[in-house]
């Protein structure tokens, strides 16, 4: 057989942690991000380009989303997650971490809850913990799933009927709306366990029109560029879903990949990082910034710290006030801080500017 | 001064041109920008097409952007390939039609 140029299908990676690689330090990923085209003055700071906007120090408007990341195992092990999640992640959310939550859920200002991970239903006490949040009649609950933990387990079979009871909006990954592109990035199967998954969300009335049960899709590009419009994107993905599949969703979000965790080992690797860099710089987009998550939103850790976002999170980045921990929560102290910011944080200004919601500008 | 013609890094300094003759490079740019936008052909399509012309013209910085655009778009890699073909279809056809004026004139010549 001829052999072929194109790259060889990669076996189920473990995580960087898992891996000893040099990037699970985080120091080591901000000192990346701070030297290279920045150190030299070819690219500028963030700091810089938004100072020019006057939005250095970047603060915080009103609180509107909390998002729990409730650990960081995954049924999968995605080349580009910015958790490094995998099977072989064990921090996990306690119960005692969620009872904190869920007195600051009770008393929060904020309209939207948000739970990830990881896969967040394999913490052992997901159920429970959802059950609990949803008698608090927060507005929006959203849970970031991946779709193939539906199909992982038996046991997970049920989780469109938990989702339906507990009128939790369903935000889930969808790379491509083709199998090689989604199983690529993903892992070999998980297109068509997405598809099963999305078929049996619809059977449920999720994602389909006028329903009050919310599907959104999110989607990420499988390589070193950044997405495309997310319009013309949402078009696309809902014309090939719905002809090849019948599947319905609501909306589709275009999310730019930070330059972070495995991601960023995947940028170094392949001889990407510096185009990417320049790619995100370039797209810089000034009204995307006054709309950055990490102003309305507060994102908190399976062991109970507080971060400006899930990527800072990632980066051990905690929030640069005296409450950083959610047994002190605080939400008027907390609002009145600076946001750590660095060059990852480009990616959420690139073009229309990017948000676990979508675009921004 | 660079030893080698073509380096990728100068593709991302391509909007430098602008800077020895202004007003020529700012009409060309907003000319550029305007042709992309989405019309009677959709941004997609036209994507297809600069890559097929860019095969065409044999211009490596052209390949290289349209490939990346491509991408962005969720254009698929048998998509990108079937636009390279319709290029390069038309290119060997556009030789291959002169075979005709060969056939002319050796009828022409011939007794």
């Amino acid at each position: 057989m001829e052999k072929s140029i194109l790259p060889k299908k990669k076996p189920m990676q473990k995580s960087l942690k898992a891996r000893d690689n040099e990037l699970a330090v985080t120091n080591k990923q901000l000192q990346i991000l701070d030297g290279g085209p920045f150190a030299d003055g070819e690219l500028p700071y963030f700091k810089d380009k938004i100072g020019e906007i006057g939005h250095f120090p970047l603060r915080p408007k009103k609180l509107e989303i909390l998002q729990i990341n409730v650990g960081y195992m995954c049924n999968q092990v995605c080349e580009h997650c910015h958790v490094d999640a995998g099977p072989d992640r064990k921090e996990i959310m306690t119960r005692e971490t969620m009872q904190l939550c869920l007195e600051v859920i009770k008393n929060t200002g904020a309209h939207t809850l948000d739970l990830t991970g990881g896969a967040p239903e394999m913490n052992p006490d997901f159920r429970w913990f959802v059950e609990e949040a949803a008698k608090a009649g927060i507005k929006d609950f959203i849970v970031r799933s991946n779709l193939t933990i539906i199909r992982a387990n038996k046991k997970y079979y049920d989780l469109p009927d938990f989702f339906k009871k507990h009128n939790v909006h369903v935000i889930s990954s969808m790379p491509h709306y083709t199998r090689g592109k989604t199983d690529k990035q993903r892992g070999d199967g998980v297109f068509d366990k997405s598809i099963k998954a999305l078929q049996e969300l619809n059977e449920r009335g999720y994602g389909m029109p006028g329903s009050s049960l919310r599907l959104d899709l999110v989607y990420n590009p499988s390589g070193a560029y950044l997405p495309g419009d997310q319009m013309a994107m949402e078009k696309d993905f809902k014309k090939a879903l719905d002809e090849d599949f019948g599947i319905q969703f609501h909306n589709l979000f275009a999310i730019t990949n930070l330059p972070i965790a495995r991601f960023l080992d995947y940028l170094i690797a392949s001889e990407n990082y510096e185009d990417y860099m320049y790619a995100l710089v370039e797209a810089y987009n000034p009204a995307a910034v006054a709309n950055v998550m990490c102003t309305n939103t507060i994102s908190i850790s399976w062991d109970g710290w507080l971060y400006d976002c899930d990527f800072n999170q990632m980066l051990d980045l905690k929030v640069a006030s005296k409450v950083k921990h959610i047994k002190d929560y605080n939400e008027d102290l907390l609002n009145d801080r600076n946001i750590i910011i660095s060059q990852h944080c480009y990616g959420c200004t690139a073009g229309a500017g990017s948000s676990c919601q979508g675009t921004v500008a | 001064m660079a030893n080698s013609y073509y380096d990728p890094a100068d593709l991302r300094k391509f909007g430098k041109i602008t800077e020895w003759s202004e007003e020529l490079g700012t009409k060309f740019f907003d000319y550029y920008g305007k042709v992309f936008e989405e019309g009677a052909l959709s941004a997609r399509e036209k994507s297809l097409i600069a890559l097929a012309v860019a095969h065409v013209v044999k211009c490596p910085y052209c390949i290289d952007a349209y490939t990346k655009d491509g991408l962005q778009k969720g254009i698929t890699k048998e998509e990108m390939m079937e636009a390279v073909h319709a290029g390069a279809a038309i290119e060997s056809g556009a030789t291959l039609v002169h075979g005709v004026q060969m056939m002319n004139k050796y009828n022409k010549l011939s007794m």
